[in-house]
Protein backbone atom coordinates (compact mmCIF):
# COMPACT_ATOMS: atom_id res chain seq x y z
CA UNK A 1 0.00 0.00 0.00
CA UNK A 2 0.90 3.39 -1.08
CA UNK A 3 1.10 6.36 0.93
CA UNK A 4 1.23 9.56 0.19
CA UNK A 5 2.02 12.64 2.37
CA UNK A 6 2.10 16.48 1.32
CA UNK A 7 4.18 18.72 3.54
CA UNK A 8 4.61 22.64 3.52
CA UNK A 9 7.27 25.20 4.11
CA UNK A 10 6.11 27.30 6.76
CA UNK A 11 7.52 30.46 9.17
CA UNK A 12 8.45 28.72 12.49
CA UNK A 13 5.21 28.25 14.92
CA UNK A 14 7.77 30.01 17.45
CA UNK A 15 7.58 33.20 15.34
CA UNK A 16 5.70 36.21 15.17
CA UNK A 17 5.28 37.26 11.88
CA UNK A 18 4.29 40.30 11.12
CA UNK A 19 3.40 42.84 8.40
CA UNK A 20 5.77 44.38 6.29
CA UNK A 21 5.02 48.80 7.38
CA UNK A 22 3.96 49.55 3.40
CA UNK A 23 1.32 46.96 4.52
CA UNK A 24 1.60 44.62 1.21
CA UNK A 25 2.08 41.40 2.68
CA UNK A 26 3.90 39.80 5.94
CA UNK A 27 7.42 40.34 6.26
CA UNK A 28 9.24 36.61 5.86
CA UNK A 29 13.14 37.98 5.66
CA UNK A 30 14.95 36.24 8.10
CA UNK A 31 12.36 33.98 9.49
CA UNK A 32 13.37 30.32 10.84
CA UNK A 33 11.24 28.08 8.05
CA UNK A 34 10.19 25.00 9.33
CA UNK A 35 8.04 22.00 7.86
CA UNK A 36 4.04 22.61 9.09
CA UNK A 37 3.40 21.27 12.38
CA UNK A 38 0.34 19.57 10.99
CA UNK A 39 2.27 18.14 8.47
CA UNK A 40 4.83 16.34 10.62
CA UNK A 41 2.23 14.86 12.36
CA UNK A 42 1.03 13.23 8.84
CA UNK A 43 4.67 12.01 7.76
CA UNK A 44 4.88 10.51 11.29
CA UNK A 45 1.23 8.79 10.80
CA UNK A 46 2.52 7.62 7.30
CA UNK A 47 6.13 6.36 8.54
CA UNK A 48 4.22 4.40 11.47
CA UNK A 49 2.42 2.83 9.11
CA UNK A 50 5.30 1.87 6.86
CA UNK A 51 6.64 0.10 10.37
CA UNK A 52 3.48 -1.96 11.10
CA UNK A 53 4.77 -3.19 7.46
CA UNK A 54 1.10 -1.85 6.53
CA UNK A 55 2.30 1.03 4.23
CA UNK A 56 4.67 -0.45 1.34
CA UNK A 57 5.69 3.02 0.50
CA UNK A 58 5.48 6.67 1.39
CA UNK A 59 6.05 9.44 -0.69
CA UNK A 60 6.55 12.82 0.63
CA UNK A 61 4.76 15.85 -1.71
CA UNK A 62 6.36 19.56 -1.35
CA UNK A 63 4.56 22.54 -3.52
CA UNK A 64 6.74 25.64 -3.64
CA UNK A 65 10.38 27.21 -5.16
CA UNK A 66 13.59 25.27 -4.64
CA UNK A 67 14.06 25.92 -0.73
CA UNK A 68 10.63 23.65 0.31
CA UNK A 69 13.49 20.64 -0.74
CA UNK A 70 14.15 21.30 2.74
CA UNK A 71 11.31 20.35 4.27
CA UNK A 72 10.97 16.86 1.72
CA UNK A 73 14.75 16.17 3.13
CA UNK A 74 13.09 16.47 6.67
CA UNK A 75 10.31 14.11 5.62
CA UNK A 76 12.84 11.85 4.17
CA UNK A 77 14.77 12.22 7.32
CA UNK A 78 11.47 10.95 9.31
CA UNK A 79 11.01 7.83 7.63
CA UNK A 80 9.40 8.92 3.80
CA UNK A 81 10.90 6.72 1.14
CA UNK A 82 11.18 9.30 -1.71
CA UNK A 83 10.00 12.74 -2.19
CA UNK A 84 8.31 15.37 -5.26
CA UNK A 85 8.63 18.64 -5.29
CA UNK A 86 6.10 20.49 -7.83
CA UNK A 87 8.21 24.25 -8.54
CA UNK A 88 6.76 26.84 -7.86
CA UNK A 89 7.13 30.73 -7.64
CA UNK A 90 5.96 32.37 -4.79
CA UNK A 91 2.29 31.69 -2.65
CA UNK A 92 -0.04 29.08 -4.07
CA UNK A 93 -3.53 28.87 -3.13
CA UNK A 94 -5.37 26.03 -1.40
CA UNK A 95 -7.40 25.23 -4.95
CA UNK A 96 -4.49 25.12 -6.63
CA UNK A 97 -2.38 23.19 -4.79
CA UNK A 98 -5.18 20.27 -3.89
CA UNK A 99 -5.08 20.56 -8.01
CA UNK A 100 -1.75 19.72 -7.96
CA UNK A 101 -1.82 16.99 -5.39
CA UNK A 102 -4.66 15.67 -7.64
CA UNK A 103 -2.50 15.33 -10.58
CA UNK A 104 0.35 13.85 -8.34
CA UNK A 105 -2.50 11.27 -7.00
CA UNK A 106 -3.21 10.35 -10.53
CA UNK A 107 0.17 9.28 -11.08
CA UNK A 108 1.04 7.63 -7.98
CA UNK A 109 -1.99 5.99 -7.22
CA UNK A 110 -1.70 6.45 -3.22
CA UNK A 111 -4.27 4.37 -1.44
CA UNK A 112 -4.16 7.16 1.17
CA UNK A 113 -3.34 10.70 0.95
CA UNK A 114 -2.57 12.14 4.09
CA UNK A 115 -2.37 16.08 4.85
CA UNK A 116 -2.14 18.44 8.07
CA UNK A 117 -5.09 20.19 8.63
CA UNK A 118 -4.22 23.22 8.53
CA UNK A 119 -1.13 25.23 7.43
CA UNK A 120 0.06 27.57 10.51
CA UNK A 121 0.54 30.33 8.23
CA UNK A 122 -2.60 31.02 5.72
CA UNK A 123 -4.99 29.33 8.66
CA UNK A 124 -7.03 27.83 5.67
CA UNK A 125 -7.76 24.47 6.70
CA UNK A 126 -9.16 23.46 3.38
CA UNK A 127 -7.01 21.68 0.76
CA UNK A 128 -7.54 17.78 2.08
CA UNK A 129 -11.30 18.85 1.77
CA UNK A 130 -10.62 20.42 -1.82
CA UNK A 131 -8.38 17.20 -3.05
CA UNK A 132 -11.39 15.05 -1.73
CA UNK A 133 -13.27 16.72 -4.29
CA UNK A 134 -11.78 16.73 -7.28
CA UNK A 135 -10.51 13.10 -6.96
CA UNK A 136 -14.06 12.04 -5.68
CA UNK A 137 -11.94 10.13 -2.42
CA UNK A 138 -13.80 10.28 1.05
CA UNK A 139 -12.28 12.31 3.29
CA UNK A 140 -11.49 11.85 7.70
CA UNK A 141 -10.38 15.41 8.65
CA UNK A 142 -9.23 16.74 12.03
CA UNK A 143 -7.95 13.03 12.56
CA UNK A 144 -7.20 11.65 16.32
CA UNK A 145 -7.34 8.02 15.23
CA UNK A 146 -6.49 6.10 11.89
CA UNK A 147 -6.79 2.75 11.91
CA UNK A 148 -6.88 0.59 8.40
CA UNK A 149 -8.93 -2.44 8.15
CA UNK A 150 -10.64 -4.54 6.02
CA UNK A 151 -9.69 -1.83 3.15
CA UNK A 152 -11.44 0.72 4.51
CA UNK A 153 -10.47 3.31 6.60
CA UNK A 154 -11.51 3.77 10.29
CA UNK A 155 -11.16 7.44 11.20
CA UNK A 156 -11.65 9.52 14.89
CA UNK A 157 -12.29 12.88 14.21
CA UNK A 158 -12.15 15.86 16.54
CA UNK A 159 -15.11 17.69 16.22
CA UNK A 160 -16.62 20.70 18.46
CA UNK A 161 -18.09 18.94 21.18
CA UNK A 162 -16.02 16.20 21.31
CA UNK A 163 -15.51 13.35 18.55
CA UNK A 164 -16.98 11.19 15.64
CA UNK A 165 -15.80 7.98 14.48
CA UNK A 166 -16.33 7.64 10.46
CA UNK A 167 -15.42 4.94 7.70
CA UNK A 168 -13.98 5.89 4.37
CA UNK A 169 -13.80 3.42 1.48
CA UNK A 170 -10.14 3.32 0.36
CA UNK A 171 -8.82 5.05 -1.44
CA UNK A 172 -9.04 8.38 1.20
CA UNK A 173 -8.18 11.08 2.55
CA UNK A 174 -7.03 11.75 6.02
CA UNK A 175 -6.38 15.24 7.60
CA UNK A 176 -4.54 15.56 11.02
CA UNK A 177 -4.87 16.58 14.17
CA UNK A 178 -2.79 17.12 16.98
CA UNK A 179 -3.93 14.35 19.13
CA UNK A 180 -3.00 11.62 16.29
CA UNK A 181 0.45 10.85 17.16
CA UNK A 182 3.61 12.54 18.27
CA UNK A 183 5.95 13.30 16.23
CA UNK A 184 9.55 11.65 16.43
CA UNK A 185 12.89 13.64 15.95
CA UNK A 186 15.26 12.73 13.50
CA UNK A 187 18.64 11.41 13.77
CA UNK A 188 21.39 12.24 12.48
CA UNK A 189 22.27 8.85 10.64
CA UNK A 190 18.63 9.47 9.22
CA UNK A 191 19.10 12.89 7.73
CA UNK A 192 22.38 12.08 6.29
CA UNK A 193 20.74 8.85 4.40
CA UNK A 194 17.65 11.43 3.30
CA UNK A 195 19.90 13.52 1.50
CA UNK A 196 20.24 10.06 -0.76
CA UNK A 197 16.75 9.39 -0.98
CA UNK A 198 15.45 10.51 -4.44
CA UNK A 199 13.39 13.78 -5.26
CA UNK A 200 11.70 14.17 -8.22
CA UNK A 201 10.68 18.13 -9.29
CA UNK A 202 7.30 18.67 -11.39
CA UNK A 203 5.75 21.57 -12.77
CA UNK A 204 2.54 22.83 -13.13
CA UNK A 205 2.77 22.71 -16.51
CA UNK A 206 4.09 18.91 -16.51
CA UNK A 207 1.28 18.16 -14.97
CA UNK A 208 -1.41 20.55 -16.86
CA UNK A 209 -2.22 22.72 -13.49
CA UNK A 210 -3.46 26.27 -13.92
CA UNK A 211 -2.02 27.42 -10.53
CA UNK A 212 -3.74 31.28 -11.66
CA UNK A 213 -4.60 32.95 -8.20
CA UNK A 214 -8.38 33.50 -7.21
CA UNK A 215 -7.83 35.92 -4.33
CA UNK A 216 -5.78 39.58 -4.28
CA UNK A 217 -4.28 40.69 -1.02
CA UNK A 218 -5.15 44.25 -0.80
CA UNK A 219 -3.54 44.75 2.23
CA UNK A 220 -2.08 43.02 5.49
CA UNK A 221 -2.15 44.85 8.86
CA UNK A 222 -1.43 43.91 12.36
CA UNK A 223 -4.68 43.52 14.28
CA UNK A 224 -6.18 45.84 16.83
CA UNK A 225 -3.55 45.60 19.86
CA UNK A 226 -4.81 44.96 23.16
CA UNK A 227 -2.99 47.38 26.33
CA UNK A 228 -1.87 45.55 29.40
CA UNK A 229 -3.81 46.43 32.08
CA UNK A 230 -3.23 46.27 36.13
CA UNK A 231 -1.52 43.71 38.13
CA UNK A 232 -3.82 43.11 41.25
CA UNK A 233 -2.29 42.47 44.96
CA UNK A 234 -5.05 40.04 45.71
CA UNK A 235 -7.41 37.52 45.02
CA UNK A 236 -9.80 39.58 46.88
CA UNK A 237 -8.89 42.77 44.88
CA UNK A 238 -9.12 40.54 41.71
CA UNK A 239 -12.87 39.50 42.80
CA UNK A 240 -13.47 43.44 43.37
CA UNK A 241 -12.44 45.10 40.61
CA UNK A 242 -14.53 42.42 38.80
CA UNK A 243 -17.46 42.69 40.52
CA UNK A 244 -17.37 46.47 40.72
CA UNK A 245 -15.21 47.80 38.06
CA UNK A 246 -15.00 45.64 35.16
CA UNK A 247 -18.94 44.38 36.49
CA UNK A 248 -18.58 41.19 34.08
CA UNK A 249 -19.63 39.17 37.78
CA UNK A 250 -21.70 39.67 40.22
CA UNK B 1 -26.78 39.01 -5.19
CA UNK B 2 -28.19 36.83 -3.00
CA UNK B 3 -26.67 34.42 0.15
CA UNK B 4 -27.23 30.82 1.08
CA UNK B 5 -26.36 30.30 4.72
CA UNK B 6 -25.33 26.73 5.91
CA UNK B 7 -27.27 26.02 8.85
CA UNK B 8 -25.63 24.36 11.70
CA UNK B 9 -27.95 21.79 13.98
CA UNK B 10 -28.39 19.02 14.84
CA UNK B 11 -31.61 17.97 13.46
CA UNK B 12 -33.90 18.68 16.59
CA UNK B 13 -32.29 22.44 17.18
CA UNK B 14 -30.44 24.95 15.23
CA UNK B 15 -27.15 25.85 16.70
CA UNK B 16 -26.18 29.62 17.78
CA UNK B 17 -23.45 29.88 14.96
CA UNK B 18 -25.80 29.90 12.11
CA UNK B 19 -27.48 33.40 13.99
CA UNK B 20 -23.93 34.91 14.10
CA UNK B 21 -23.40 33.33 10.07
CA UNK B 22 -26.49 34.98 9.33
CA UNK B 23 -25.16 38.48 10.48
CA UNK B 24 -22.35 38.18 8.30
CA UNK B 25 -25.00 37.79 5.29
CA UNK B 26 -26.53 40.56 6.21
CA UNK B 27 -23.08 42.45 6.09
CA UNK B 28 -22.83 41.68 2.49
CA UNK B 29 -26.62 42.38 1.40
CA UNK B 30 -29.16 41.33 -0.47
CA UNK B 31 -31.35 38.07 -0.01
CA UNK B 32 -30.07 35.59 2.58
CA UNK B 33 -31.75 31.87 2.52
CA UNK B 34 -30.73 28.96 4.80
CA UNK B 35 -30.18 25.78 3.67
CA UNK B 36 -31.26 22.76 6.69
CA UNK B 37 -29.54 19.41 5.12
CA UNK B 38 -30.57 16.90 7.86
CA UNK B 39 -32.67 13.83 8.72
CA UNK B 40 -36.29 14.61 10.48
CA UNK B 41 -34.86 17.82 10.84
CA UNK B 42 -38.06 19.90 10.41
CA UNK B 43 -37.68 21.11 14.06
CA UNK B 44 -34.67 22.65 13.33
CA UNK B 45 -35.92 23.62 9.78
CA UNK B 46 -38.67 25.91 11.94
CA UNK B 47 -36.43 27.26 14.15
CA UNK B 48 -34.32 28.34 10.67
CA UNK B 49 -37.75 30.06 10.06
CA UNK B 50 -37.83 32.16 12.80
CA UNK B 51 -34.65 33.81 12.44
CA UNK B 52 -34.81 37.50 12.08
CA UNK B 53 -33.80 38.60 8.06
CA UNK B 54 -34.27 35.56 6.23
CA UNK B 55 -36.05 35.02 3.16
CA UNK B 56 -36.72 31.27 2.74
CA UNK B 57 -35.42 28.14 3.84
CA UNK B 58 -34.58 25.19 2.00
CA UNK B 59 -34.84 22.07 3.81
CA UNK B 60 -32.91 18.50 2.28
CA UNK B 61 -34.65 15.93 4.92
CA UNK B 62 -33.24 12.66 3.59
CA UNK B 63 -31.41 9.59 5.70
CA UNK B 64 -28.62 10.46 3.66
CA UNK B 65 -27.49 13.63 5.28
CA UNK B 66 -28.53 12.26 9.12
CA UNK B 67 -24.45 12.65 10.41
CA UNK B 68 -24.06 15.73 7.23
CA UNK B 69 -21.11 13.36 6.29
CA UNK B 70 -19.17 16.33 3.83
CA UNK B 71 -19.18 13.64 1.00
CA UNK B 72 -23.05 13.98 0.84
CA UNK B 73 -23.24 17.41 1.72
CA UNK B 74 -21.04 19.11 -0.34
CA UNK B 75 -22.52 17.49 -3.55
CA UNK B 76 -25.87 18.66 -2.34
CA UNK B 77 -25.05 22.50 -1.60
CA UNK B 78 -22.69 22.42 -4.94
CA UNK B 79 -26.05 21.78 -6.86
CA UNK B 80 -28.22 24.39 -4.50
CA UNK B 81 -25.54 27.02 -5.02
CA UNK B 82 -26.32 27.21 -8.76
CA UNK B 83 -28.93 30.13 -7.80
CA UNK B 84 -27.01 31.91 -5.11
CA UNK B 85 -23.48 34.46 -5.42
CA UNK B 86 -22.47 33.78 -1.71
CA UNK B 87 -22.23 30.55 0.19
CA UNK B 88 -21.59 31.01 3.88
CA UNK B 89 -21.02 28.56 6.68
CA UNK B 90 -20.07 29.36 10.49
CA UNK B 91 -15.98 28.27 10.73
CA UNK B 92 -16.90 25.68 12.61
CA UNK B 93 -15.70 21.39 12.45
CA UNK B 94 -18.53 21.17 10.32
CA UNK B 95 -18.17 24.11 8.35
CA UNK B 96 -14.71 23.77 8.42
CA UNK B 97 -15.67 19.88 6.97
CA UNK B 98 -17.73 20.76 4.24
CA UNK B 99 -16.94 24.21 2.93
CA UNK B 100 -13.80 23.47 1.31
CA UNK B 101 -15.31 20.66 -0.42
CA UNK B 102 -17.78 22.74 -1.94
CA UNK B 103 -15.37 25.18 -3.44
CA UNK B 104 -13.60 22.68 -5.22
CA UNK B 105 -16.37 21.11 -6.32
CA UNK B 106 -17.91 24.79 -7.82
CA UNK B 107 -13.80 25.72 -8.78
CA UNK B 108 -13.79 28.20 -6.06
CA UNK B 109 -11.60 29.48 -3.93
CA UNK B 110 -12.90 29.52 -0.26
CA UNK B 111 -12.25 32.42 2.15
CA UNK B 112 -11.82 31.11 5.00
CA UNK B 113 -12.67 32.11 8.65
CA UNK B 114 -14.11 35.88 7.55
CA UNK B 115 -14.07 38.63 10.64
CA UNK B 116 -15.33 41.48 8.53
CA UNK B 117 -17.15 42.18 5.35
CA UNK B 118 -15.82 45.11 3.06
CA UNK B 119 -17.79 44.60 -0.15
CA UNK B 120 -19.76 41.88 -1.84
CA UNK B 121 -16.17 40.41 -2.98
CA UNK B 122 -13.32 42.08 -0.03
CA UNK B 123 -13.01 40.30 3.20
CA UNK B 124 -10.97 40.56 6.03
CA UNK B 125 -9.83 37.10 7.25
CA UNK B 126 -7.11 36.45 10.35
CA UNK B 127 -3.74 34.36 8.96
CA UNK B 128 -0.48 33.72 10.79
CA UNK B 129 -2.19 33.04 14.59
CA UNK B 130 -4.11 36.49 13.98
CA UNK B 131 -0.92 38.52 13.97
CA UNK B 132 -1.91 39.30 10.89
CA UNK B 133 -5.10 40.63 9.69
CA UNK B 134 -5.46 39.97 5.37
CA UNK B 135 -7.66 42.20 3.15
CA UNK B 136 -8.43 40.09 0.04
CA UNK B 137 -10.25 40.28 -3.01
CA UNK B 138 -12.03 37.34 -4.74
CA UNK B 139 -12.88 36.88 -8.15
CA UNK B 140 -14.44 34.05 -8.68
CA UNK B 141 -17.66 33.92 -9.79
CA UNK B 142 -19.20 32.79 -6.57
CA UNK B 143 -17.88 33.64 -3.23
CA UNK B 144 -17.50 30.48 -0.59
CA UNK B 145 -16.74 31.54 2.73
CA UNK B 146 -16.75 30.38 6.13
CA UNK B 147 -17.18 33.08 9.13
CA UNK B 148 -15.86 33.67 12.69
CA UNK B 149 -18.42 33.71 14.67
CA UNK B 150 -16.95 35.88 17.05
CA UNK B 151 -16.70 38.52 15.09
CA UNK B 152 -20.71 38.90 14.61
CA UNK B 153 -23.30 39.62 16.88
CA UNK B 154 -26.07 36.85 16.56
CA UNK B 155 -29.21 38.17 15.05
CA UNK B 156 -32.29 37.48 16.42
CA UNK B 157 -33.36 34.32 16.44
CA UNK B 158 -37.31 34.81 16.48
CA UNK B 159 -39.59 37.81 15.18
CA UNK B 160 -38.59 36.44 11.30
CA UNK B 161 -40.81 34.61 8.63
CA UNK B 162 -39.83 32.68 6.38
CA UNK B 163 -40.97 30.50 3.69
CA UNK B 164 -39.96 26.49 3.97
CA UNK B 165 -39.61 25.07 0.82
CA UNK B 166 -38.38 21.11 0.57
CA UNK B 167 -36.06 19.78 -1.50
CA UNK B 168 -36.14 16.60 -2.92
CA UNK B 169 -32.17 15.98 -4.28
CA UNK B 170 -30.64 13.16 -2.43
CA UNK B 171 -26.85 12.98 -3.18
CA UNK B 172 -25.15 9.35 -1.63
CA UNK B 173 -21.60 9.63 -2.97
CA UNK B 174 -21.66 6.43 -0.56
CA UNK B 175 -17.84 6.35 0.05
CA UNK B 176 -18.01 7.29 3.49
CA UNK B 177 -20.20 6.15 6.22
CA UNK B 178 -21.21 7.36 10.06
CA UNK B 179 -20.10 4.91 13.31
CA UNK B 180 -21.11 6.95 16.20
CA UNK B 181 -20.24 10.03 18.38
CA UNK B 182 -19.02 10.46 21.68
CA UNK B 183 -19.96 14.20 22.63
CA UNK B 184 -18.98 15.71 25.93
CA UNK B 185 -22.37 15.59 28.05
CA UNK B 186 -21.68 18.45 30.53
CA UNK B 187 -24.16 21.24 32.01
CA UNK B 188 -22.21 23.88 31.69
CA UNK B 189 -22.61 26.30 28.30
CA UNK B 190 -20.33 25.65 25.07
CA UNK B 191 -16.53 27.23 25.18
CA UNK B 192 -17.81 28.91 22.13
CA UNK B 193 -21.23 30.70 23.71
CA UNK B 194 -20.48 31.15 27.09
CA UNK B 195 -20.18 34.48 28.44
CA UNK B 196 -17.88 33.51 30.91
CA UNK B 197 -15.23 30.82 30.32
CA UNK B 198 -11.97 29.46 33.12
CA UNK B 199 -8.91 28.26 30.91
CA UNK B 200 -6.19 26.21 32.56
CA UNK B 201 -2.78 25.30 30.94
CA UNK B 202 0.59 23.81 31.67
CA UNK B 203 0.35 24.92 34.97
CA UNK B 204 -2.24 22.92 36.18
CA UNK B 205 0.43 20.21 36.36
CA UNK B 206 -2.53 17.55 35.77
CA UNK B 207 -6.13 16.86 34.59
CA UNK B 208 -7.23 16.37 38.16
CA UNK B 209 -6.60 19.67 38.90
CA UNK B 210 -9.01 20.96 36.49
CA UNK B 211 -11.74 20.42 38.97
CA UNK B 212 -10.58 23.49 40.96
CA UNK B 213 -11.58 25.20 37.47
CA UNK B 214 -14.74 23.34 37.05
CA UNK B 215 -16.04 24.27 40.71
CA UNK B 216 -15.20 28.02 40.43
CA UNK B 217 -16.68 27.77 36.59
CA UNK B 218 -19.88 26.10 38.18
CA UNK B 219 -20.50 29.08 40.43
CA UNK B 220 -20.01 31.70 37.62
CA UNK B 221 -21.68 29.61 35.16
CA UNK B 222 -18.70 29.59 32.80
CA UNK B 223 -17.46 27.01 30.47
CA UNK B 224 -13.88 25.38 31.03
CA UNK B 225 -11.22 25.86 28.15
CA UNK B 226 -7.67 24.66 28.09
CA UNK B 227 -4.60 25.87 26.38
CA UNK B 228 -3.21 23.33 23.40
CA UNK B 229 -0.10 22.76 26.15
CA UNK B 230 -2.79 21.13 28.79
CA UNK B 231 -3.97 19.17 25.77
CA UNK B 232 -0.78 18.30 24.68
CA UNK B 233 -0.09 17.25 28.07
CA UNK B 234 -2.69 14.63 28.44
CA UNK B 235 -4.38 17.00 31.14
CA UNK B 236 -8.01 17.15 29.24
CA UNK B 237 -9.18 16.63 25.62
CA UNK B 238 -8.60 18.50 22.54
CA UNK B 239 -12.39 19.65 22.45
CA UNK B 240 -11.60 21.84 25.59
CA UNK B 241 -8.56 24.01 23.40
CA UNK B 242 -8.79 27.42 22.60
CA UNK B 243 -6.64 28.62 20.39
CA UNK B 244 -5.74 29.02 16.49
CA UNK B 245 -5.90 25.27 15.80
CA UNK B 246 -8.77 25.13 18.67
CA UNK B 247 -12.22 27.03 19.16
CA UNK B 248 -11.84 30.82 18.57
CA UNK B 249 -14.00 32.42 21.62
CA UNK B 250 -14.46 36.38 22.91
CA UNK B 251 -16.26 35.86 26.10
CA UNK B 252 -17.02 38.98 28.47
CA UNK B 253 -14.57 37.20 31.11
CA UNK B 254 -11.91 34.99 30.51
CA UNK B 255 -9.70 33.99 32.79
CA UNK B 256 -6.05 32.35 31.94
CA UNK B 257 -4.90 30.52 34.54
CA UNK B 258 -1.11 28.72 34.61
CA UNK B 259 -1.32 30.15 31.16
CA UNK B 260 2.13 31.74 29.47
CA UNK B 261 0.49 32.85 26.60
CA UNK B 262 1.60 31.24 23.80
CA UNK B 263 1.33 33.29 20.42
CA UNK B 264 -0.99 30.18 19.08
CA UNK B 265 -3.32 30.65 22.44
CA UNK B 266 -3.55 34.74 22.41
CA UNK B 267 -4.73 34.07 18.59
CA UNK B 268 -7.88 32.11 19.92
CA UNK B 269 -9.25 34.74 22.85
CA UNK B 270 -7.79 37.56 22.66
CA UNK B 271 -10.75 39.52 21.50
CA UNK B 272 -12.46 38.70 25.03
CA UNK B 273 -13.84 41.89 26.63
CA UNK B 274 -11.64 40.86 29.53
CA UNK B 275 -8.69 39.17 30.03
CA UNK B 276 -8.18 37.75 33.78
CA UNK B 277 -4.24 36.42 33.94
CA UNK B 278 -3.31 34.28 37.17
CA UNK B 279 0.29 33.01 36.68
CA UNK B 280 3.34 32.81 39.36
CA UNK B 281 5.52 34.20 35.96
CA UNK B 282 5.13 37.72 36.39
CA UNK B 283 6.83 37.88 32.60
CA UNK B 284 4.60 35.49 31.44
CA UNK B 285 3.26 36.85 28.15
CA UNK B 286 -0.27 35.96 29.44
CA UNK B 287 0.05 39.89 31.36
CA UNK B 288 0.45 41.78 28.00
CA UNK B 289 -2.92 41.08 26.98
CA UNK B 290 -4.66 41.13 30.46
CA UNK B 291 -6.86 43.62 32.08
CA UNK B 292 -6.16 42.24 35.41
CA UNK B 293 -2.88 40.39 36.30
CA UNK B 294 -2.72 38.44 39.76
CA UNK B 295 0.97 36.96 40.64
CA UNK B 296 0.60 34.07 42.44
CA UNK B 297 0.42 30.34 42.50
CA UNK B 298 -2.22 29.01 41.17
CA UNK B 299 -2.82 26.58 43.93
CA UNK B 300 -3.37 29.01 46.74
CA UNK B 301 -5.31 31.59 44.02
CA UNK B 302 -7.98 29.13 42.75
CA UNK B 303 -9.34 27.68 46.71
CA UNK B 304 -9.00 31.59 47.29
CA UNK B 305 -11.27 32.97 44.57
CA UNK B 306 -13.33 29.53 44.91
CA UNK B 307 -14.11 30.66 48.29
CA UNK B 308 -15.05 34.02 47.38
CA UNK B 309 -17.55 33.94 45.05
Amino acid sequence: MKVLVAVKRVADANVKVRAKADGTDVDLNNVKMAINPFCEIAVEEAVKLKEAGIATEVIAVSIGNKSCQEQIRTALALGADRGIQVETDGEVESLAVAKLLKAVVEKESPDLVILGKQSIDSDNNQTGQMLGALTGMPQGTFASELVLEDGKAKVTREIDGGLQTIILNMPAIVTTDLRLNEPRYASLPNIMKAKKKPLDVLTPAELGVDIAPRLTILKVEPPAERQAGIKVESVAELVDKLKNEAKVIS
Amino acid sequence: MSTLVIAEHDNSSLKAATLNTVAAAAAIGGDIDILVAGSDCSAAAEQAAQVAGVNKVLVADNAVYANQLAENMSLLIAEVAADYSHILAPATTSGKNIMPRVAALLDVGQISDIISVESDDTFKRPIYAGNVIATVQSSDSKKVITVRGTAYDAVAAEGGSATIEAISAVHDAGISSFVGEEVAVSDRPELTAADIIISGGRGMQDGENFKMLESIADKLGAAVGASRAAVDAGFVPNDMQVGQTGKIVAPDLYIAVGISGAIQHLAGMKDSKVIVAINKDEDAPIFQVSDYGLVADLFNALPELDAML
